[in-house]
């Protein structure tokens, strides 16, 4: 089972660190992390997806919220959009140009560079959606990948903050 | 001011008046301003025993230990006495010199990269980088391991930082936004908490070093003797509650008695308080307190439903939440398990065979010459027989490395025991092998005349390792003899300027014991004891409480 974790964090030089420190010492598997800035500018956001049961996910939530530089916790696995980046690098055989672009507007990515021979095709989404368009990339074959982990954010008023 | 003068000061404001620990290059300018300075510095030989030093101090007074060594090794000498105070949650700030802010990260002489190596063993720690924040860190780092689930802290001070000028302003108060301990029990859970134990026909409170650390003794007799419930402690909880009182059963685990084993196994409910339910302490799991509801009450949330599932969690500290407790419950007699639990004690005393010259002895006789003694440990059969029959009276009085079980700690925290209270006798109960690993020390306590006295249980052996491949490695001694008959720990003692006594037989035990006691300075006693006692009783490793045996069984 995979949780979503967001993770309020003091913005000091380690606490990533820190945070990955915990996760390799208590043995919790860390699927995807992202990082970066929030809407005050001496907190940060942690986004990270960890395999476990709930009983994995409630030591992972309490031994987080012990670190003095996390300031909350929340786990946001429901009831939340989740969103992640991917950019590919893919090859273009001859006559599949148009077949490529096709799949790029149905799955509404953009192709953010255009060379010879390959694309760079940006596609945003949730995980199943960007693993799907991956695998539609395969038959061209891929040149190189890279993906951001996730960020989420659960829906409504409610909103994970730092006060 | 100069920075160093700064943190001097500083100290002095955090009401420290004794720190341990060895100069050195990059923390130089911090000496130099201890010079000016009324705070008490005690050199110790080796920076693992300024550490445990000042974990014994901290552990003895309930006060903040305080240590300092300068950066690369003295730093990295400080792993293991930090990795012990964090593993039983002892409250120390640790400051380590460290090469110029300009240097790190160049591999420049003696520079080692503490924080990050330090990382996981402590409760926080800090590398200060900017001389103006290094006022704030001192003050949240006293704060951050004094208050709730005590713990070490490390400040990594660079070399130009100390130098560097300050206004010297020391902050009054501290906010940190990522830390809030919960001191109070949620009043919800507090009813539910009432409910069980007014229900229960079999309750047992098992008390943690949680208990000791949050100074609520006096409360947890009075919990039990309201229930009224019998007490048995872990480890660490030792002496919580007078081991003398009727009420109390001692220690259980994995060499508690058979009674107390038994009865955290029968009873129908536990009520836990500041303890983490270590494996040491519970046995297998499955088989562990297997027909009791459980009450959790610890300040650590993440405590709480780690190793064991738990009907009603306490999130807060001991003293607040006994007393919350005590406000709702009524005595109530349970005449039946009373009985039951009387007659397991009857029937299964602790007890070793009397034959030759026992160490288990030795701990009797010491007892009883220096029954209010603070005891330290170290660690393997030494620790275990002097829990089991050393029975104490008051808390913070018996001193142990319940957690990380570090060998080589005892006599150190002894030294920082004894410099907390000058008056007290402190006596450190070591092994041979335990002895070995700091006895460097002995230079420490003749140089500032700390007179502790250590009563060297010497067998020759790693005991507990030997007993260890006795039982469960079909007598493959590897490794485990190390011959200590050969060394003389009288001379050793004399050499360093102390006093030593050689032990050979039962019958001088006592002598040896009151003699050293009258000696105003250090002491090392070698007690030559039967080289193959065994600690009995035991829970063979992988089994549960209930499969507790004796050395007849």
């Amino acid at each position: 089972m995979k949780h979503t974790i967001a993770v309020l964090v003091e913005n000091k030089p380690g606490v990533l660190a820190r945070v990955a420190s915990l996760f390799r010492r208590r043995g919790f598997n860390i699927e995807s992390l992202s990082v970066g800035t929030t809407e005050r500018e001496d907190v940060s956001r942690m986004t990270i997806v960890v395999k476990g049961d709930q009983k994995t996910v409630e030591q992972v939530t309490k031994q987080l919220n012990k670190l003095i530089e996390v300031v909350k916790v929340s786990d946001v696995s429901k009831n939340s959009v989740e969103r992640e980046l991917c950019l590919i690098k893919v090859n273009i055989p001859p006559d599949k140009r148009g077949e490529i672009v096709e799949l790029t507007n149905i799955f509404r990515a953009r192709i953010i560079d255009v060379a010879r021979d390959s694309f760079v095709i940006e596609v945003t989404g949730d995980e199943d959606k960007i693993n799907a368009f991956i695998d539609l990339m395969r038959q061209y074959g891929i040149k190189e990948l890279a993906r951001t982990g996730k960020v989420a954010m659960t829906r409504g008023s409610k909103s994970v903050v730092s006060h | 001011m100069r920075a160093a003068h700064a943190i001097a000061k500083a100290l002095e404001m955090e009401g420290v008046e004794v720190i341990f620990g060895i100069p050195g290059g990059a923390i130089l300018e911090v000496y130099d301003a201890l010079y000016d300075s009324n705070i008490t510095h005690i050199t110790t030989r080796h920076e693992q025993g300024a550490t445990h030093a000042a974990d014994g101090y901290a552990r003895a007074s309930g006060k903040v230990g305080v240590a300092f060594t300068t950066s690369g090794p003295g730093a990295t000498n400080t792993v293991t006495g930090i990795a012990t105070a964090y593993m039983d949650s002892s409250p120390l700030v640790v400051f380590t010199g460290q090469v110029s802010t300009q240097l790190i990260g160049n591999d420049a002489f003696q520079e080692a990269d503490i924080t990050g190596i330090t990382m996981p063993i402590t409760k926080h720690n800090y590398l200060i980088t900017e001389p103006k924040k290094l006022l704030q860190t001192i003050k949240e780092a006293f704060h951050v391991a004094s208050t709730g689930r005590p713990g070490p802290v490390l400040i990594d001070l660079p070399k130009d930082v100390t130098l560097a000028d300050v206004e010297f302003k020391y902050p009054k108060k501290v906010d940190l936004i990522g830390y809030k301990p919960k001191y109070d029990g949620h009043p919800r859970q507090i009813k539910r908490a009432v409910d069980l134990i007014m229900k229960s026909e079999r309750p047992i409170i098992l008390a943690g070093g949680g208990v000791v650390l949050s100074n609520a003794s006096n409360e947890l007799v009075r919990l039990a003797e309201t229930i009224p419930a019998f007490v048995v402690t872990t480890l660490m909880g030792k002496g919580v509650m007078p081991e003398t009182h009727p009420l109390c059963l001692g220690f259980i685990g994995m060499h508690g008695s058979k009674y107390a084993n038994y009865a955290v196994t029968e009873c129908d409910l536990l009520i836990a308080i500041g303890c983490r339910f270590s494996d040491r302490t519970t046995g297998k799991l499955s088989s562990f307190a297997p027909y009791a509801k459980v009450i959790h009450i610890d300040i650590d949330p993440a405590e709480i439903g780690k190793n064991v599932d738990v009907d009603v969690p306490i999130v807060g500290d001991a003293k607040r939440v006994i007393t919350q407790l005590l406000r709702y419950i009524k005595y109530k007699k349970r005449k039946a398990w009373e009985d039951k639990i009387n007659e397991w004690r009857r029937k299964y005393p602790l007890k070793y065979k009397k034959d030759g010259f026992k160490p288990q002895f030795v701990i009797e006789k010491a007892y009883e010459v220096l029954p209010d003694a603070i005891v330290t440990t170290e660690v393997g059969q030494n620790q275990m027989w002097t829990a089991q029959y050393f029975k104490v009276k008051y808390p913070r009085q018996f001193i142990t490395s319940g957690g990380l079980g570090t060998m080589g700690f005892g006599f150190p925290a002894a030294m920082g025991a004894q410099v907390a209270f000058p008056d007290k006798t402190v006596i450190d109960i070591a092994g041979d092998g335990s002895f070995m690993m700091n006895i460097q020390e002995l230079a420490t306590c003749v140089h500032y005349n700390i007179p502790v006295k250590v009563l060297v249980l010497n067998n020759g052996y790693l005991g507990m390792v030997r007993q260890w491949q006795q039982l469960f490695y079909k007598e493959r001694y590897s490794a485990t003899c190390i011959g200590c008959e050969s060394v003389v720990f009288e001379k050793i003692a004399k050499g360093f300027g102390a006093a030593g006594i050689t032990v050979e037989k039962p019958g001088d035990v006592e002598d040896a014991l009151k003699e050293a006691k009258d000696i105003d300075g250090p002491v090392v006693i070698d007690f030559r004891v039967d080289p193959v006692a065994n600690v009995f009783p035991m829970v063979p490793p992988g089994a549960g409480l209930n499969e507790v045996i004796d050395e007849e069984d």
